[in-house]
């Protein structure tokens, strides 16, 4: 990743080990919770990498058939491969999409297996839902193999762009014209209902709002366009899209299998912006970002949400704290720092004085406590106002503040932002601003040391600070639930004055407390790191 | 002419008060102004669909004759892609404005300080004033409820939950209509305000209409709640067919809002006679 060298702010090395063990100690209870339940889309994504897709004539997935039927003849907590191979091996159908319709239709009554039958189950379960694990290693040894033949983007940070037009056909056009523009990663922007749906959608789809349904389908048209394009550019370009709402788990396995690059993939964003149950959410995101870390993909967290909603001074340690929580949760389950696109944002008010230094003291803040993550930095939306010719200087700065902190990930921003869902006119200029801060500063990384105790430095170190002090109050934070701390802060407001207790928000009734025999082999494969 | 006074004219140099005539606005005819009045300035950017050559260059300023700009200057093309050319275009624009012939929305009710609402429900409603917001339907965006409703506020006015006098009540993003209607009832709510940003084929409008069918089947007549809806992208004037009883556009703060409220639901004897 970037070469900043983590010594330009001179943070004080303990300060910073100290902010990293109080993440892991207010992680670590939530990640026992979700290690000890399971949830109505865990185990309907172990069914798809078993291969079980397709949905009936409602769209309703087979899936979601199955693990309905499963769930009210046996329930959810001995997990759903027991009773479903249990059905197979005693030849209620010959396949699993059989078993799902003949489920559908309330032909088939599901038990749990016993005595010498369990192992038998097991094995059987274990081999169909290896075969979509495979799957997904095979697409990520193409994905390195296509990299290897096209290149990855000459020079950091990779330009990211976003389509949205809810019409996968004339996203893909779109998505290719933008990678031709320039664009290094191609995000697809999802419908804005997709996140409260429990179940994914099927085929290709051409009805969005504000966006295009992340179905299987969309994924793999997509990614065959952006092949092609690829090697007629002769560079590699990523494609990404969201595992987040209700359906995260499902959505990973999708991408995997599909070969997406980069998936958004926050720890609390589901719970705090989209009341989604905290319990469901960390479930979900245990066995999601598993899933990323086998298939090679980048996750990108959400922090820019925090100063959007809150003041992004006041709250720029809320942000740390998220960034170094994500980074606990992610490395958890197993993703590796390169994989980390933790994501920050350029959302000060403009007519605040010093706002740029201070852009850069938190911008830089992220690069040193993360000099291995591929950070995320996302432009300005707050003070877009409509005034397109004072936005366009604004991203040029925001592009400066990228260029001087060595950022990986540059989201691109539109001067047309709050106004219009972007033009080609406003793609290709916003493209000309990238391009001319990169040519004309990218090389100030070399030159830009901020001066020992000067604002930059100092407003970090306070910032940072902060941050410990949160994470301090978290952890003494054992109301109502003194198991878990963080889950008695997010019911408490702490983040970004939400109220979101564990016992109310979308999905709670999809998540199961496991039985002692619970069984996932997916969830054994990705620990094992096994493929068979 | 010389002036009648001197100090008369100096002050009319200043910016010209509202309703006030000034020495820059010489009559109910007006042009764009770039550095001299009456010159009808103006710029504008586009996009064709054509190749950048003589030929598109040709038809960027037919097409800027065809607005109305004569001289029109084609100071800028720029090939981008191989299929379409974006252009600046300057001209003089000949069309004139007729001042007289522009029908101003003027806001119907007093804008009430932070104090002054508190006071008047206090005294006029006797109790907390109940509201409810939510953003519905599959309207993910919380920005502009938030502004309203979140003591952080919008443009240095702070939000309806600063106000004591007032319990808000904010639901957050996706709220189902039926989830809606049904919270507000339980609450008692006075009045229900709904954000709706995304736009994308009428999503705000036919999410608008089907909240207040929702709630005109759920509730008696006439104690139907004060349904207010905020988003950039509402037509004024369209209150009517979509059935509430007020739209903010973009750029409304708390303080317009609560002002309104107090209006609304407590007014003073004598507007509410008007």
């Amino acid at each position: 990743m970037s070469a900043r060298p983590t010594g330009l702010l001179e943070l004080d090395p303990a300060v910073v080990r100290q902010a990293r063990a109080l993440s892991r100690r207010v992680g670590r209870p939530v990640v026992n919770i979700a290690r000890s339940h399971t949830t109505v889309s865990v185990e309907r994504a172990t069914l798809r990498l078993a291969g079980l897709s397709g949905a009936d004539h409602d769209q309703v997935p087979w899936v979601n058939h199955l693990v309905d039927a499963v769930r009210a003849d046996v329930g959810l907590e001995h997990g759903v491969t027991s009773p479903v191979w249990n059905a197979l091996r005693q030849g209620e159908a010959a396949d699993l999409l059989t078993l799902a319709q003949k489920a559908a239709a309330g032909a088939v009554t599901f038990h749990l297996p016993e005595g010498r039958g369990a192992g038998a189950t097991q094995r059987a379960a274990r081999a169909a839902v290896a075969r979509g694990i495979r799957a997904i290693d095979r697409q990520r040894a193409t994905r390195q193999r296509l990299i290897a033949r096209y290149g990855d983007p000459a020079r950091k940070p990779w330009v990211y762009l976003i389509v949205a037009t809810g019409d996968i056909m004339e996203d893909i056009p779109q998505a290719q014209a933008a990678a031709r523009e320039g664009a290094d990663i191609i995000a697809v922007i999802r419908s804005t209902g997709q996140s409260l749906l429990d179940y994914v959608p099927e085929g290709a789809t051409r009805e969005g709002f504000a966006g295009t349904y992340a179905t299987q389908e969309n994924f793999r048209l997509m990614r065959a366009a952006l092949d092609e394009t690829s090697k007629e550019l002769g560079r590699y370009i990523r494609l990404t899209n969201y595992a987040s709402g209700l359906c995260m788990p499902e959505i990973a396995a999708l991408a995997g299998l599909e070969r997406l690059d980069m998936m958004l993939n926050d720890s609390m964003y589901g719970i705090l912006f989209r009341d989604i149950n905290p319990v469901r959410t960390f479930v979900d995101q245990r066995f999601s970002r598993q899933i990323h870390a086998r298939a090679g993909i980048i996750i990108n967290t959400g922090e820019d949400n925090y100063l959007t909603t809150a003041d992004p001074v006041e709250a720029a340690h809320t942000v740390t704290v998220s960034q170094l929580l994500n980074e606990y949760f992610a490395k958890e389950a197993g993703l590796e720092d390169w994989q980390l696109g933790l994501g920050h944002a350029f959302e000060i008010n403009p007519d605040i004085p010093d706002s740029f230094r201070l852009e850069l003291a938190h911008a830089l803040l992220a690069r040193a406590l993360f000099p291995n993550a591929p950070l995320k930095w996302m432009p300005p939306t707050k003070h877009m106002t409509g005034d397109v010719f004072r936005g366009y200087l604004l991203d040029g700065f925001f592009n400066l503040v990228g260029a001087l902190t060595g950022q990986s990930i540059l989201l691109v921003g539109m001067m047309t932002e709050a106004v219009v869902t972007p033009w080609l006119s406003d793609r290709d200029l916003a493209l000309q601003n990238v391009r001319y801060v990169m040519n004309a500063a990218g090389g100030l990384t070399e030159d830009f040391h901020p001066p020992r105790d000067g604002l930059i430095q100092t407003r970090a170190r306070q910032v940072l600070g902060e941050a410990v002090d949160l994470l301090t109050r978290i952890l003494g934070d054992a109301d109502n639930a003194k198991d878990a701390p963080l889950l008695a802060a997010i019911g408490d407001g702490t983040f970004g004055l939400m109220k979101r207790p564990p016992t109310a928000g979308k999905g709670l009734d999809g998540v199961a407390t496991k039985a002692p025999d619970y069984v996932n082999p997916a969830i054994d494969l990705l620990q094992e790191g096994a493929s068979r | 002419m010389t002036p009648r006074n001197k100090d008369d004219a100096v002050r009319r140099r200043e910016p010209a008060v509202p309703g006030e005539p000034s020495l820059t606005e010489s009559g109910p005819l007006v042009r764009p102004y770039g550095d001299r009045t009456g010159d009808g300035m103006m710029q504008m950017s586009f996009t064709l669909p054509l190749p950048h050559d003589k030929r598109a260059e040709g038809a960027a300023l037919q097409l800027a004759r065809k607005m109305g700009l004569d001289p029109a200057i084609l100071v800028h093309a720029k090939a981008m892609g191989p299929h379409f050319t974006f252009f600046v275009v300057y001209g003089s624009v000949t069309h004139l404005v007729d001042l007289r012939d522009v029908a101003v929305v003027r806001r119907a009710y007093p804008l009430l300080s932070h104090k002054d609402v508190s006071s008047a429900v206090r005294r006029r409603l006797r109790r907390r004033m109940v509201v409810v917001g939510a953003c519905i339907g599959t309207d993910a965006h919380t920005v502009g409820i938030d502004a309203i409703l979140n003591i952080k506020g919008f443009s240095g006015e702070k939000g309806l939950e600063s106000y004591p006098e007032l319990r808000v009540v904010n639901l957050g993003a996706q709220v189902l209509v039926p989830d809606l209607v049904e919270r507000a009832r339980r609450e008692k709510a006075d009045a229900v305000l709904v954000s709706q940003v995304v736009t994308q084929r009428e999503a705000h409008i036919h999410n608008t209409k089907a909240m207040t069918a929702a709630f005109r089947e759920a509730y008696p007549a006439g104690k139907v709640p004060l349904l207010v809806v905020g988003g950039p992208r509402f037509e004024d004037g369209t209150e009517t067919e979509l059935g509430v009883d007020r739209i903010f556009g973009r750029g409304t703060t708390p303080d317009e809002v609560a002002s309104y409220l107090v209006h609304a639901i407590c007014p003073l004897p004598e507007e509410a006679s008007r």
